[in-house]
């Protein structure tokens, strides 16, 4: 039975997630309105919620620059795919090792991938390794190999799933069908894990498409792999950015758009997340569920 | 006689026979598990030997493993510098504002985000205020940029103009920064905090909350004697979790959302953005590093008080 006394509460719950609600909407909603924003009403009123005029010229100068912006948006989902898909499959093969427990050495590996959880040499030390001894400077491995590919948290969440949540009955009695653990691992293991795998996928996922680090510390500014994150960071560096990578098309500089191109750079950035968000939403939300998300 | 040790040999060739069965399945686990070792070792063992270059004098003509050893010289401006001052209490005062707004925030939006009987709508608030949380800083600092741009901006040309107020110059102001950058923190993650309270908040047994109610408890008295007792066991490990995080930072927040403004460096410099600037604008490896190695030494012992502190609390919540 509902008293007076929970419909207040309810009723100042509704107030406060309104209005969370709409400050977490807004700044998305004035991006999207900035980037169609006649680039003149723009200078003159500012980026506005009603603009006095609208135009679709940033998004016109973006297709003739699709050149530069569609190679990084190739970049961006090549390294996610590649890396995710790779990162999940060394991820998930270690975590499976690790779940048996009568495996000699479990112990040393465990603590080979905790201590990287405790302790770590710093981003500087790090550049330094990728750079001086392994020359990942400038090559698409300087995107997809530091610091993303996996991590111990990963690989503890999948084991703590292969150990614990399949049932090992299932597993005994392959294994006396004396099947090899490659097999098992391939056909019984990973469609069993689907829901963890989802969940710690998508969430790499995300991490690979974000990620603007690794652009910045292994890339030089004109290099021709950067990521659409990459691209963004270095707009935000160098307003000139758009500019100087104007690819031969002779342009007027001044004809560019760019107080309201940069937004629409950025909405083209974000679309794919806006589009997929329903799906890495409802698996994130069962991920906490089951205590596979961590801050 | 000869029958025994006939059986006695074809027991030690089965024995044999079972070893080596025994190592060809661990084999191929030891396989399987090589990859993520070898990533692992490159990616987080090999720093472990780069970090020495913060105790070497730097030398391109011998090559940055191989300068002088210096012992702790490059270390001596982290305790006697300004700059490290500032980079060092930034760090620490953002990281505790963080914690206690985003803890109250978090818990009291959670309670009431509970008390929201409808699905459906629960459900809309929950995508919305999730959103954020998914986009990158950089994009986040566009976001930001459309509101604060001293020409542009939302708040300049519109807010501040509807009440005849001046302009300010949201990028050269340093006095409104913390407020911004504790503003942007939490808008990013308050969805999550909620999701992660809501969460727990939901295991806590009905059965209390009724026997409250039969008892005449007001809502007021349920939150406080039941819902934050309960509560308490989980804040105190997330709060001391991140006590053993206060020598990090977040360093996207810190370096996008300024947009690399000179004159903020004051309020948004921390540990992390201040070794970036080191390597990758100034070219002071050494100085990148040893502010490294301290901020992963200090993390560390940090790391291991906090683990220990919980370890005495309840034992089951400790990290190892």
């Amino acid at each position: 039975m509902r008293t007076l006394e929970d419909k207040r509460w309810a009723f100042v719950g509704h107030v406060c997630m309104i209005i969370l609600s709409i400050l977490a909407l807004a700044p998305f909603v004035l991006l999207i309105i900035a980037s169609f924003t006649d680039e003149a009403a723009a200078i003159r009123n500012g980026y506005s919620y009603v603009p006095e005029g609208w135009s679709l010229d940033a998004y016109g100068y973006i297709l003739r620059q699709w050149g530069v912006i569609g190679r990084s948006y190739l970049v961006s989902m090549t390294v996610t795919v590649v890396g995710t898909v790779a990162g999940i499959t060394m991820a998930s093969m270690i975590g499976y090792t690790l779940s048996k427990r009568d495996l000699p050495g479990r112990r040393i590996i465990l603590f080979f991938i905790t201590f990287t959880m405790l302790f770590n040499g710093g981003l500087t030390a790090t550049y330094i390794i990728y750079t001086q001894v392994f020359n990942i400077k400038n090559t698409i491995f300087g995107l997809l190999i530091p610091n993303l590919l996996m991590n111990g948290y990963s690989i503890m969440m999948l084991r703590n799933y292969f150990e614990f949540v399949i049932p090992p009955a299932l597993v005994e009695a392959a294994q006396i069908d004396g099947a090899k653990e490659i097999t098992l691992f391939g056909k019984i293991i990973i469609p069993l894990s689907m829901p963890m795998i989802a969940t710690v996928g998508l969430t790499s996922a995300l991490i690979y498409w974000n990620d603007w680090m690794n652009g910045v510390y292994y890339l030089s500014a004109n290099s021709k792999l950067q990521s659409i994150q990459t691209l963004l960071q270095n707009m935000n560096e160098n307003v000139k950015f758009l500019q100087q990578n104007d690819l031969g098309t002779q342009v007027d500089a001044s004809s560019i758009p760019s107080v309201t191109i940069r937004m629409a750079i950025a909405v083209v950035g974000i679309l794919p997340v806006l589009l997929l968000y329903p799906i890495f939403q409802r698996w994130f939300v069962k991920g906490i569920a089951v205590g596979a998300v961590k801050g | 006689m000869q029958a025994t040790k006939n059986t006695g040999k074809s027991i030690s060739l089965a024995a044999k026979k079972k070893k080596k069965r025994k190592l060809k399945k661990y084999l191929g686990l030891y396989l399987m598990a090589l990859p993520a070792m070898i990533y692992i070792f490159i990616n987080n063992y090999m720093p472990l030997f780069g970090m020495q270059i913060a105790f070497r004098k730097l030398d391109y003509s011998k090559g940055v493993f191989r300068g002088d050893f210096v012992g702790l010289k490059n270390f001596e401006f982290l305790f006697s510098t300004r700059d490290a001052f500032i980079m060092i209490r930034n760090t620490v005062l953002y990281n505790l504002l963080f914690i206690v707004v985003g803890t109250v925030l978090g818990l009291a939006m959670a309670i009431l985000f509970n008390e929201i009987k409808s699905k459906k709508l629960s459900r809309i608030y929950q995508s919305s205020v999730l959103i954020p949380y998914f986009i990158s800083m950089v994009v986040v600092s566009y976001l930001a940029f459309s509101f604060l741009s001293a020409e542009n901006g939302f708040i300049n040309n519109t807010l501040l103009r509807a009440f005849g107020k001046e302009d300010v110059s949201w990028y050269a102001e340093p006095k409104y920064w913390p407020y911004i950058l504790l503003f942007i923190h939490m808008w990013k993650g308050i969805g999550y905090s909620i999701l992660m309270y809501t969460a727990r908040l939901i295991t806590i047994n009905d059965e209390y909350y009724e026997a409250a109610t039969l008892d005449g408890a007001s809502k007021w008295q349920k939150v406080w004697r039941i819902t934050l007792p309960m509560l308490k066991p989980v804040m105190i490990m997330m709060f001391i979790l991140a006590l053993g995080r206060m020598f990090y930072s977040d360093f996207g927040l810190f370096y996008q959302i300024p947009m690399g403004s000179g004159q903020l460096y004051n309020v948004t410099t921390t540990i992390d953005t201040y070794s970036f600037r080191a390597l990758m604008k100034i070219g002071d490896i050494t100085k990148s590093t040893a502010t490294g190695v301290f901020q992963s030494l200090v993390g560390f012992i940090l790391i291991l008080l906090a683990n220990m502190t919980i370890r005495k609390i309840s034992k089951e919540d400790a990290l190892f």
